[in-house]
């Protein structure tokens, strides 16, 4: 990596990247959760039978992705609010970001039971 | 300004070795240069629309409140009361008895599309650089998102729990 460039290739640029890819993942989905909501509008049977894909172990691993998605995209944004806000922010987005990573690793290994624990009933039985 | 006018040999100025000669003197002043965004009288009293300032502040206070209403609706559907397994026509119906929750939806649906829709916009703006690829891709962009808000406040407002 080359010394001197202080912004390309580091925490800041990677961060960036990632703040984007999930914006972006998360926007795709929130139209087609959108659409799936709005077949309460058509029948109750309907939006089961759609539902009930939402509960296999596949999309079970989708939903884990998306929470993923979701807890960095806020975190991180938390962070880029406090350093365009806080005048200390600057001097300590490295941390900041760090700190976010942590939180967010926390938070994910908690999720793992709730969001995944029914898909691994399924699949490895009872 | 500074006084010092000839120019340097070599490095900083980027200028070479060269010009090893002072191109200027007392009475032959380099070229005023005016600086950048200085306020003259051709300034129009408003230098640019504050469109682009509102959309980065709406962004923050955006994602301030959608930290809270979805973390919320994803503990609420993901992880509370066995998870996505009792998700149903029932449970919706349920939910969206309280006037509270039809609330806490269109808000989360109004500001998560709008915060979604803009920083797609910048997306677009960043990597699609021919102006007809751009055209359509925002007007594409600017139709799912008008449709998919009127969808689902609709779809909220007109929820019948006894569709049959
Ligand atoms: C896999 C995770 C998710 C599940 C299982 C889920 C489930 C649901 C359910 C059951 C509803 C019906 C109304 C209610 O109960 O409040 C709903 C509505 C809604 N959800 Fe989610 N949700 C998830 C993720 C998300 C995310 C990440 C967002 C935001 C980015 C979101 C935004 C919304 C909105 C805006 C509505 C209202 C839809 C409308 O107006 O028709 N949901 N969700
Ligand atoms: C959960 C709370 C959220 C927070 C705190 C948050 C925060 C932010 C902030 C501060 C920015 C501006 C970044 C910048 O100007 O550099 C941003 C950009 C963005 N957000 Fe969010 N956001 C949240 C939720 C969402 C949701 C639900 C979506 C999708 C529907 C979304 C999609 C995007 C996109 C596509 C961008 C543009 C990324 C870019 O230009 O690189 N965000 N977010």
């Amino acid at each position: 990596m080359p010394a001197g460039t202080l912004y390309r290739g580091r925490e800041g640029m990677w961060s960036w990247v990632a703040h984007r890819v999930t914006g972006v993942l998360i926007f795709f989905f929130l139209f087609v959760h959108v659409l799936d909501t709005a077949l309460v509008r058509v029948s109750p049977e309907a939006y089961d039978d759609v539902v009930a894909t939402y509960k296999t172990p596949l999309v079970a691993l989708l939903e884990y992705g998306l929470v993923a998605a979701i807890l960095f995209h806020a975190l991180n944004g938390l962070r880029v609010i406090a350093v365009d806000f806080w005048s200390k922010g600057p001097r300590y987005q490295k941390q900041m970001l760090w700190t976010v990573v942590g939180i967010w690793v926390v938070l994910m290994v908690g999720a793992l039971y709730p969001v995944l624990g029914h898909a691994v009933r399924e699949v490895f039985g009872s | 300004m500074s006084t010092d006018t000839t120019v340097e040999k070599s490095g900083g100025s980027g200028v070479g070795p060269v010009e090893d000669v002072a191109l200027y003197d007392v009475d032959h002043p380099a070229p005023l240069i005016e600086a950048p965004r200085k306020r003259t009288s051709k300034t129009p009293r408003a230098t640019r629309g504050n469109f682009e300032m509102a959309a980065w502040l709406f962004m923050r206070l955006s994602g301030v409140v959608l930290v809270v209403l979805v973390i919320t609706h994803l503990l609420i559907q993901l992880v509370l009361d066995g998870g996505v397994s009792k998700i149903g026509f029932a449970f919706v119906a349920g939910r969206w008895a309280s006037p509270f929750w039809q609330v806490w939806d269109l808000l989360m649906l109004w500001l998560a599309m709008l915060h979604g829709a803009n920083g797609l916009r910048t997306v677009i703006n960043d990597y699609a650089e021919r102006p007809n690829t751009r055209l359509w891709l925002k007007g594409l962009l600017y139709t799912a998102t008008v449709f998919t808000i009127l969808l689902g406040t609709l779809v909220i407002f007109t929820f019948d729990p006894n569709i049959r």
